[in-house]
Parts: structure tokens; C-alpha cells; sequence
């Protein structure tokens, strides 16, 4: 039983990180239906900001929290204006083209971070700074352990899905992105700005996923170029599972996608991981498509 | 039409859909027999496009039965009842529009080509003979829509009055004993509505067809049709002669309340 | 006279092909093409098997599938086991491993292909990275190292044919009434199937034929490199292809052919920057698609006798005929 619960506490860090890009890919979706493989790059692209970041502020001698906050400031801010400038550039001459040229698109993105990423910085892993010294914390006596990165993964995960939520629900912009999800046309007819709304939107998205890119840093300490691929992949399924287009169901399709995994792993079956992530994937396509939050939306005839 | 003894060609009995809590139909019954054209009129919303998706597959009926030359086809899939004999054409145009016009009409006669995939695949003589007979059919029922100039035009650039022509030719070719027509003359301007109320006419004589009509505009359905059926709400609340109607006061109730 | 006509674009593709094999057979022989030419060649032969079957499947069927290395490495693997291990000759082998693929094609398709779009994109995707996971954790056909030693004994001569006959049976598919349910499926599947068409079955069938020549295809691949494992076939070979039927117009075998080629060619010839290689890939990609979204043949169909005739319409073959 204790056993279970540490898996799940781990579960929880993972399916965090998952939670944050799926985010990504959900707002994305629910705006401009196209499913963003550069997203998972954008990640990639946030963790080294972070690392760098870490590393600077950490030679220059401030306190860790310091460091830390920083440099997830500046990995979210320049990952938001890199997940911009990659709508402008390669998704918006498109807004009329076919899905699947929009489509291709993306992976030409994402191609082109990974291997820009590799040509830069070279293909090797790299190691992230420890910016928190880690401190263990145990639980029901001492078979249960927590340590101090998992707080604050899990900190750092609930206070941005606080303020996303506050955005959505309660800002202009957020009301902006609702309405151009439900119709992007009758919202331009309603002097919406659109191409803002959805270069806010990649914005977002792509701040969240920086976030999680420096998390994961701090989590597995190591990060490289084509980092962003199966984490990306594995986001993306989290958020059909949640339901692609609704922001509750990124962050349960994330955790939950998450603990499972961990589950596996520790029953000695981690080879299996990903194929389980697929196969839940493809469960829940064929008997529930809207996820576990999506609205069913049919064609009318 | 003679006197003598009628066929029953569709016969509908308590049809119901709901889509979530929503009551879409209510225990439908109406009957049509051969040879037969008729209207079915009620206000936007009434439900009218809904008994078509029931009557040919779109979905299922929630409870109730639809038997269509004494065969039950509530619940069956779209294509099989095509194949029973029921064809039909859509409110919100559904053309192959990328296809050529003679192909799409050719598409109706897939379901009566013999040849097997094989054969096609290895292009023998069969495959010949079935494609120059099934493309000769095709210009055949062109022609009757004044389409066959047109034959070789991709299906999306036809004018929006021959797009509606063509999903008709579309649908006969299929072969139908009763032809389902979704407001076929939406859009058009009253000439090319007039024409093609007589070309309906003519067709169903030709072919020997049963029609049923759904159309908004009550007089061009009370000039062709024999008898009308009038839904409001999901509820079947009228039927009768034109004349019969045009007097009956739920029906002026319905409409009027509706312009309200 | 119609008829005439498609015969004789038919085999005037066929004859033009023969002669093609005949020159590139007498240059191989004769040793004007080395090896590496050889391989290129049959690279990008095994690639446009790949491409034009995936394009049944995308292109003319409007199933978006992205799960195609799925059914390239079950070919692969089927076909290495039975001449590695069983000593079955090379073409009954990759027939074997065809069918094999297509078996499968019909077990992932009957639940899938109900889904649309997007989803069926992401479900065949899943599809493919299991199949690649599975491979991955099975011991007997050697976990995460993959079989190797598998006798190199793919030839220019069985490559072309199996190529030639990958083209022939799925354009004269594409041009019959059956191909014509499957692009009725694509334009409209309401109208489709209330129109008589079994739509599940039509998807079902061009989704085992794709799955079919990418199955032999894959074979074809595994007897040319010695060595196959896992890793190779992931989702990143699946888009790969995909992204040969795009660029060269989704819904033209023609052009599908026309982007196996050129992409082929592009991958090799930049191999000698490997570092920059993807990086130009990817902005040619990018470029390609802002700039020509429709590809480089649009959806033009795949005939013969109208290549050099200036503005070419899908299936004009059959228009001249009844047009008059």
C-alpha cells in the first residue's frame, strides 16, 4: 500500500509535467484544430532557456527560490515569444489551406527545432544545475518519501493552472479565445481580433510547456534535443484522454496518464510504458472520442 | 394512379427519436403507397429532416417501426436501405464535389456492378464492358436534368440550381422505388422552382417512382402534391389532400404561431 | 473508343516502365550505375511502394493515417523471419509478409477507421507505436537490436517489378467504380454511403491494400539492408511518407511517385552535411507548404498519355470520349 502511494506520488510529478503540455496542445486545438506536433519541441526549447538561465543566476550568486523563479520567467517569456513568432511564421499563411498542409507544417517546425537544437548544441544529453538542494520528506513513518522537487513541481503546477484558469474564465482575452474555439468566424464578425487571440493562445501554450521544459530539467537533470518527442507524444494522448479542447481535462488526462505509467514501471513492465500509454490512447478513441471532459460534437445532416 | 387495390410502400408506425433529453420526433405513423407523391411541410424545427434520417439510416429510431416494401428497415445502415430501394437527396447540398458530374452520377450505380475488385485491379475485359455500360446509363439520366453538356465539369462548379439537379439525378440513379427529396428547390427563383416541381412530375411517372417531398413553401407543395403530412414540434399533427390542409386550423395555428 | 483509350495509356505506362527497368538494367550490368546508385535506387523504389500506398489510404480514401512504418515493419519482420529462419524464397516471402500486413490492416481497421480526422490520425499513429512496441519486447524476433544477417537479396530487377505492380493494381483500383466509392468516401461519407456505398467496407479494403504493399514494401527494405530493428519504424517513418504524398499532391499517385522521388534524392543528396540535413528538410517542408499547399501535382490522377498536355484535369482519360 505504501508502496502504491510513493508510485503515486510519483505518478503526480510526471503526469505534472505531462498536464502542463497537453495544455498546449489542447489550447491549440480547441482554437485553430490543429494538433501541434512543434509542442513538444517548444518544451525542448524551454528547458535549455531554463537551463541556461539557472546556470547564469546561479554563478552570479543569488538564492536558489531566486534562481529558480527567474529562470522560469525567462524560459516562459522567451518560449511564448518563440511559440508566437512559430505561429506567424509557419502556421498563419495557412489559416486557409487544408488541415493536413497546416499539418505537415508542424512536424517541418518540429524537425527544424530538433534538429537546429542538435546543430547548436549538439546531440549529447546535457546535465541541468540542481537550483534546489533536494531534501527528502518522509510519510507514514518512513516508508513513504517526498522530495522537496515534488512539492514544488506540484506548486508550480497549481498556481499556473490557477492563473490559466483566472485567464480563460475571467480576463478579455480569455473570453476572446472561448469565443473564437466555439466560431472563429462569427467571433471576427463580432470585432473579435482574431489573429491576436490565437497568437495568445500560442502564447500560453507554449509558456506552460516551457514550464514543464524546466521542470523536467529539474526532475531528470538531464536534457537534449530530442527530448520533446515522446513527452510530446505522450502530452498529446493525455489530452484526447482529458479531452481535447478542455483545460480540466488536460490537467486530469495528465496526472492520470502520468500515475498509470509509474504504476507500470514499478511493476517491473517499463519497456511496456509507452506501448500502455498508446493502447489507452486508442481505448478511449474508439469507446469515448470526446475524452473524459470533450463534448461529443456530431455532424449534422 | 387507378383506383384499384393500393400497395403499401412505406409504412411507418410510432416512430420516436430523442437526441439526449431532446424529443426530436414523437410516434410518427404515416404510410405512403406506391406511386404516390407526397408533402411533408411544418415550421422550422418540426422535425421534417430528422424522419428523413430515420427513413434512410442516418440514425436509428429511438422506438417504433419503419417498413419499406414489407421489409423492417428501422435501424438498418444508410447504404443497405439505399439498396431496399430508398434514395434520397439533402437540405444542405451533398455532392462528390470534387468528381465530375457523370461521376457522380455513376457513383448510384455502384451497388448493381458485378465486377470484383480483382478484376478491376487487373483491368480485364469485364471491367471494360461494366464501365462503358454504367457510364451510358449515367449520360442517360444526365440528360433527363439537361445535365449531360455538363457531364464532364467538375460537380462543385455547377450552379447552385443545377447542383440541386444533379443530387436528384444522383439519387435516381440509385434505382429507388421511393425518392426522399429534402427541399429540393431551396434557393431557387420561382421559374426554376416551377420547372422542376414538372420535372418531378415527369419522373415519377417515367420511373415509376414514389416521392416524398419536404418543402417550405406551402402553395408549390399543395400544386403537386396528393396528399400532405404536416409535423410540428417532432408531433405529426395533420394529414389530408391539400385542400383539406390548407382549411385545417392546427396547421394555420402552427405556421401562424411561428411567424409570431 | 473509351476503352481503347484507357488500354492504351495502360500499356504505353507499362511499355515506357519496361524500358526504363531495360536502361537502368543495362547501366547496372555494364557498371555506368555502381552500387550506390544501385541502393538510391531502390530506395526510392521501396519509397514510392510506401508513398503510393499510403496515398489509397490519405489521399484518395481521405482516411488520415499516420501508423504506415506499423505495417512496413510487420512486413519486414514476417519476411525476415521466413527466409531467416525458414529458408521460404524471397517473393514468397514478401508476399506472405503482404498479407500478413493486410491481416492486420483489416484488425486495426475495423475498429479504427469508425473514427474520423483527426482522431483516426492519432489512432493509427498509437497503432503503429504499439506494433513498434510490441516488436520491442518480443525476444524471438531479437527485442530492441531487431534481426540482422538477413540476406541482402533485394535486386534492382525484383524491386522494379514489385514496384510496378504496387502502381498498376492500386491506380487500376483507383479508376475503377470501386476506387471511385473510395473518393466518393472522401468528398462526402453521408452522401456516400446513403448513396449505397459500404463505406466501412470500402475503408476497410484500400486501408489492407495500403497495408499490403507497405508490408511488401518493408520486406523489400529489410532484404536490401541487412538489418532491421524497432527503432527504425517509428512514427517519424510514418511521416516521412506522409510527408512524400503531400508534397506531391495528396490524392495523385503521380504525385506521390513524383515526392518519393524527390525527397529521396533531396535525404541523399544532403547526406553529405548530415548536421544540416534535417534543418534544410524541415525549411523546404515549411516553405513548400506556404508556398504550394496543394503539393507539386495538385491532385492530378496518374495516366501516361497526358503527360506534356498543358493543363491536366483527374481523370480525363475517360472524359475525351463522352465529353463530345
Amino acid at each position: 500500500m505504501e508502496y502504491f502511494i510513493q508510485q503515486l506520488i510519483n505518478g503526480i510529478s510526471v503526469g505534472s509535467i505531462y498536464a502542463l503540455i497537453a495544455l498546449g496542445y489542447t489550447m491549440v486545438y480547441g482554437i485553430i484544430k490543429l494538433i501541434n506536433f512543434a509542442h513538444g519541441d517548444v518544451f525542448m526549447v524551454g528547458s535549455f532557456i531554463g537551463l541556461f538561465s539557472a546556470r547564469y543566476l546561479a554563478s552570479v550568486g543569488l538564492p536558489p527560490v531566486i534562481v529558480l523563479i527567474i529562470s522560469l520567467i525567462i524560459s516562459m517569456t522567451v518560449s511564448a515569444l518563440l511559440g508566437i513568432s512559430i505561429e506567424r511564421l509557419a502556421y498563419k499563411p495557412l489559416r486557409k489551406a487544408s488541415r493536413i498542409a497546416v499539418l505537415i507544417t508542424a512536424i517541418g517546425v518540429s524537425f527544424f527545432l530538433e534538429y537546429s537544437g542538435v546543430f547548436v548544441l549538439g546531440p549529447q544529453a546535457k546535465g541541468f544545475p540542481e537550483i534546489l538542494n533536494k531534501k527528502q520528506y518522509q510519510l507514514f513513518g518512513s516508508s513513504v518519501q517526498v522530495d522537496s522537487n515534488q512539492i514544488m513541481i506540484l506548486v508550480t503546477t497549481v498556481i499556473l493552472m490557477i492563473i490559466l484558469q483566472y485567464i480563460v474564465h475571467r480576463t478579455k482575452i480569455g473570453k476572446a479565445m472561448r469565443a473564437v474555439s466555439y466560431d472563429m468566424e462569427a467571433a471576427r464578425l463580432m470585432g473579435i481580433n482574431v489573429d491576436r487571440t490565437i497568437s495568445a493562445t500560442f502564447a500560453i501554450g507554449s509558456a506552460l510547456a516551457a514550464a514543464a521544459g524546466v521542470i523536467f530539467g529539474m526532475t531528470y537533470n538531464s536534457v537534449d534535443p530530442m527530448m520533446g518527442v515522446l513527452p510530446g507524444l505522450k502530452a498529446f494522448v493525455a489530452a484526447v484522454l482529458g479531452g481535447i479542447g478542455s483545460v480540466p481535462g488536460a490537467l486530469v488526462g495528465g496526472l492520470l496518464l502520468g500515475t498509470v505509467e509509474t504504476e507500470i514501471s514499478s511493476l517491473g513492465y517499463s519497456s511496456w510504458r509507452d506501448g500502455v500509454a498508446f493502447a489507452v490512447l486508442i481505448l478511449i478513441l474508439i469507446f469515448k472520442p470526446s475524452g473524459l471532459f470533450g463534448k461529443n460534437v456530431r455532424e449534422k445532416v | 394512379m387507378t383506383s384499384s387495390a393500393k400497395v403499401v410502400l412505406l409504412d411507418v408506425k410510432e416512430a420516436s427519436r430523442s437526441f439526449g433529453g431532446l424529443k426530436a420526433l414523437s410516434e410518427v405513423s404515416l404510410h405512403i403507397d406506391k406511386g404516390e407523391l407526397i408533402g411533408l411541410i411544418g415550421p422550422n424545427g418540426a422535425g421534417k429532416t430528422t424522419l428523413f434520417n430515420l427513413l434512410t439510416g442516418v440514425y436509428p429510431p429511438s422506438s417504433g417501426t419503419i417498413v419499406l416494401n414489407n421489409q423492417s428497415v428501422g435501424g438498418m445502415k444508410p447504404f443497405r436501405i439505399n439498396r431496399k430501394g430508398a434514395a434520397r437527396t439533402f437540405q444542405n447540398i451533398r455532392l462528390f464535389t470534387a468528381m465530375t458530374v457523370l461521376d457522380n452520377v455513376k457513383i448510384a450505380f455502384h451497388q448493381h456492378a458485378k465486377h470484383s475488385i480483382f478484376t478491376s485491379m487487373l483491368r480485364l475485359p469485364k471491367h471494360f464492358k461494366e464501365e462503358a455500360e454504367i457510364t451510358q446509363k449515367a449520360l442517360d439520366i444526365l440528360k433527363i436534368f439537361n445535365l449531360a453538356d455538363q457531364s464532364e465539369e467538375t460537380a462543385g462548379n455547377l450552379s447552385y440550381g443545377n447542383q440541386r439537379r444533379l443530387e436528384i439525378a444522383r439519387a435516381l440513379a440509385a434505382g429507388p422505388k421511393l425518392l426522399l427529396l429534402d427541399e429540393p428547390a431551396a434557393g431557387m427563383n420561382p421559374n426554376e422552382t416551377r420547372d422542376l416541381m414538372n420535372l418531378i412530375a415527369w419522373i415519377r411517372k417515367e420511373f415509376d417512382l414514389t416521392i416524398l417531398l419536404i418543402e417550405h413553401d406551402m402553395s408549390l407543395v399543395m400544386g403537386v402534391c396528393d396528399r400532405i403530412y404536416v409535423l410540428d414540434r417532432g408531433i405529426l399533427i395533420a394529414d389530408g389532400s391539400p385542400v383539406e390542409i390548407r382549411n385545417n386550423p392546427k396547421v394555420i395555428e402552427a405556421y401562424l404561431g411561428q411567424e409570431a | 473508343m473509351k476503352k481503347l483509350k484507357l488500354n492504351k495509356s495502360f500499356w504505353f505506362g507499362i511499355v515506357f516502365s519496361l524500358i526504363l527497368y531495360g536502361i537502368i538494367r543495362v547501366l547496372l550490368t555494364t557498371g555506368v550505375l555502381d552500387d550506390v546508385a544501385e541502393s538510391t535506387l531502390i530506395l526510392v523504389c521501396i519509397n514510392v511502394m510506401l508513398a503510393v500506398s499510403l496515398n489509397l489510404i490519405n489521399g484518395i480514401t481521405g482516411q488520415f493515417s499516420i501508423g504506415h512504418a506499423g505495417f512496413m515493419s510487420i512486413g519486414a519482420y514476417v519476411s525476415a523471419i521466413l527466409t531467416l529462419n525458414f529458408d521460404v524464397p524471397l517473393v514468397f516471402a514478401l508476399l506472405i509478409a503482404g498479407l500478413v500486413a493486410a491481416l492486420f490492416g483489416v484488425l486495426i481497421g475495423i475498429p479504427t477507421l469508425r473514427l474520423n480526422g483527426d482522431y483516426l490520425a492519432i489512432a493509427t499513429l498509437g497503432f503503429g507505436e504499439i506494433i513498434r512496441i510490441v516488436l520491442l519486447n518480443t525476444e524471438y524476433v531479437g527485442g530492441a537490436s531487431g534481426l540482422s544477417g538477413i540476406p541482402a537479396e533485394t535486386t534492382w530487377t525484383i524491386m522494379f517489378f514489385f514496384t510496378l505492380l504496387t502502381i498498376v493494381v492500386i491506380n487500376n483500383f483507383i479508376r475503377s467504380s470501386h476506387g471511385r466509392a473510395c473518393i466518393a468516401i472522401r468528398e462526402n461519407e453521408i452522401a456516400a454511403e446513403a448513396m449505397g456505398i459500404n463505406t466501412t467496407l470500402y475503408k476497410v479494403i484500400a486501408f489492407s491494400l495500403g497495408a499490403l504493399f507497405a508490408g511488401i514494401a518493408g520486406g523489400l527494405s529489410a532484404h536490401k539492408f541487412y538489418v532491421i530493428n524497432p527503432g527504425s519504424f517509428n512514427f517519424l517513418k510514418s511521416f516521412e511518407i506522409l510527408v512524400m504524398v503531400v508534397l506531391g499532391g495528396l490524392g495523385s499517385t503521380a504525385g506521390s511517385i513524383l515526392g518519393a522521388i524527390v525527397l529521396t534524392l533531396l535525404f541523399t543528396a544532403l547526406q553529405n552535411t548530415p548536421e544540416l540535413r534535417m534543418i534544410i528538410y524541415s525549411v523546404i517542408l515549411i516553405l513548400m507548404m506556404i508556398f504550394r499547399p496543394k503539393g507539386l501535382l495538385g491532385s492530378t490522377g496518374l495516366s501516361f498519355m497526358k503527360f506534356g498536355k498543358k493543363e491536366a484535369k483527374p481523370d480525363d482519360v475517360i472524359s475525351e470520349s463522352s465529353s463530345s
